[in-house]
């Protein structure tokens, strides 16, 4: 019994320190891709290039995710709001909703989903099949040249598609309630118009995407880029950046809304 | 004048962890010449070529690389270094998402500021070297094993290097492209004037293009000499390795206890 519980102790201890390690491990190597990122920025075909296969590609996901989101917005908001008499504030609480909370957020998650596990699978596989060394041996820091543009990539990428992802949430609502259910168009963007702010509504989304995007960006290089170079090494560290991702999204969100919108009647 | 020797490895040891893989080895490797490196499995060989590379660091001794300590230089150095090293990795390394035609290029546009058309020229030369100028379009997923492999010589080449390193170049593939590798191996070699080391368990291919053989086994250099004076030995390893016995001193049998006491036989059930 006793040495059940010092063994499980031990344990726990253990995970404690590997984890701490694995942390300060990946706060070295995420200051390393700043120091190393003047040459991607200088040469900024490397990082068009990763736009294109990291922001561009996402596209349709976000596309199509916002537009659905959206409605749903429209259609539950028009429902409740309804039975107060309250329907013509529905493009609001679709505006509010979807720029100060679900744009973002929904975005990221999906990013992290789609181009944040790609970019762990491709620097993984680059790792297991030597291409990283060889690159090395080439002379050519695979920090600077493969890393750092994939990392740049995904924090300009993410509140572009967030943006997108809001715009076409705000579409889809006013599908649903103004074309579909019948909502006064003049009452649905006014009342948008009135009580969306850009400082304190719209920046502030765009901020959290932005700490999102550095969130999985940086996540998703490390975890490729540490990842064993075996099958089963690339499928973990493809599957602990999306699972990572998404925690560290939720938890930003929660303290950047604490920072943001303290005292905001 | 440079010395005739490009690299010299004195008293070179490395452990991973605990456990000792080079023990003080010593080796001379002149400019021009075709040296193999041969040796089981897990004996060292890899590790050689990655001390040689500076991709990893020595616990004790040095490798001089054309009379530069190679783990003694500071990371620019070491990269400045490294320019005048190509490596052709087992299976090729091939840069999955660039074209044959681009990996070839790669070295060249990261490291000088050469006009595209003049770009062009040297990597077609270099294919053309290799028999594969009319593949420049394909991609790293079109290629066979051999082609792939030959690519990466292709590659290893771009920039003229002073050593060419070779990591089982020879792995897994059919006789004529394993003959065709060999070939190019030596032909390179003589026609650029470089030094190439080749690590590899092909005895019979690499015996035949080699000048130098070293045999590494438990961490030391187990025997050196000459393809003739290698085929000639009487070493009990170097004997067992060139004529494949699958017996000697690598046992086929990997240490365990008496087989009847593990059997539970009796003496007369024998």
């Amino acid at each position: 019994m006793f040495k059940h519980l010092i063994s499980s102790i031990r344990h726990v201890g253990h995970g404690i320190i590997d984890s701490t390690w694995r942390l300060g491990y990946a706060a070295r190597f995420f200051i390393l891709v700043l120091l190393k990122s003047a040459t991607s920025l200088r040469r900024f075909g490397l990082v068009i290039r990763e736009l294109y296969f990291i922001g561009v590609l996402s596209l349709i996901i976000i596309v199509v995710s916002g537009l659905f989101v959206g409605m749903v917005l429209g259609l539950q908001g028009y429902e409740t709001l309804q039975k107060f008499g309250a329907e013509s504030a529905v493009g609001t609480l679709v505006a509010l909703s979807l720029v100060r909370e679900l744009g973002p957020v929904v975005a990221a998650l999906l990013f992290a989903s789609r181009a944040g596990s790609a970019i762990t699978a491709e620097i993984g596989l680059m790792k297991a099949t030597e291409q990283l060394s060889a690159m090395s041996m080439m002379a050519v820091d695979p920090v600077a040249r493969v890393v750092a543009p994939r990392f740049w990539a995904g924090v300009i990428s993410m509140p572009l598609l967030a943006a997108i992802f809001s715009v076409m949430g705000v579409f889809g609502g006013y599908l649903v309630t103004v074309i579909f259910i019948g909502v006064d168009e003049g009452t649905f963007w006014s009342q948008m118009q009135d009580n969306v702010d850009f400082r304190i509504d719209i920046v502030n989304g765009v901020i959290k995407s932005f700490f999102f995007g550095i969130a999985v960006a940086a996540i998703a290089v490390f975890e490729g880029f540490d990842a064993p170079p075996t099958a089963e090494g690339v499928s973990g560290a493809t599957t602990r950046t999306v699972v990572t991702s998404s925690l560290s999204i939720l938890g930003l969100d929660f303290i950047l809304t604490a920072f943001m919108f303290r005292g905001i009647n | 004048m440079p010395s005739e020797d490009l690299i010299e490895i004195r008293d070179l040891s490395f452990s991973y962890n605990a456990r000792a893989i080079l023990k003080g080895v010593n080796m001379t490797m002149q400019r021009g010449k075709v040296i193999a490196v041969m040796g089981g499995s897990g004996s060292g060989k890899t590790t050689l070529l990655r001390l040689i590379g500076g991709t990893i660091s020595p616990s004790a001794g040095y490798v001089k690389f054309d009379n530069q300590k190679v783990h003694e230089l500071n990371r620019n150095a070491l990269f400045e270094l490294r320019r005048k090293m190509g490596m052709l990795f087992q299976f090729g390394a091939l840069f999955t998402d660039l074209s044959v035609f681009d990996n070839v290029a790669f070295q060249i546009r990261e490291h000088t500021d050469l006009p595209e058309a003049m770009i062009r020229d040297l990597v077609l030369m270099k294919l053309h070297a290799v028999g594969l100028r009319g593949a420049h379009q394909l991609m790293p997923a079109e290629l066979s094993g051999g082609m792939a492999r030959r690519v990466a010589l292709a590659r290893s080449i771009a920039l003229d290097p002073m050593l060419i390193m070779y990591d089982e170049p020879f792995t897994g593939l059919d006789p004529i492209s394993l003959s065709v590798i060999g070939s190019l191996i030596r032909r390179l070699t003589d026609a650029l004037g470089t030094t190439a080391i080749v690590v590899t368990h092909d005895v019979q291919e690499s015996l035949q293009i080699v000048d130098y053989v070293y045999f590494i086994a438990d961490g030391v250099i187990a025997a050196e000499g000459t393809p003739k004076e290698v085929i000639e030995t009487v070493k009990p390893f170097v004997h067992q390795f060139v004529h494949g016995e699958i017996d000697g001193p690598v046992p086929f049998h990997y240490p365990a206890a008496d087989y009847h006491a593990d059997l539970q036989l009796e003496d007369n059930f024998v």
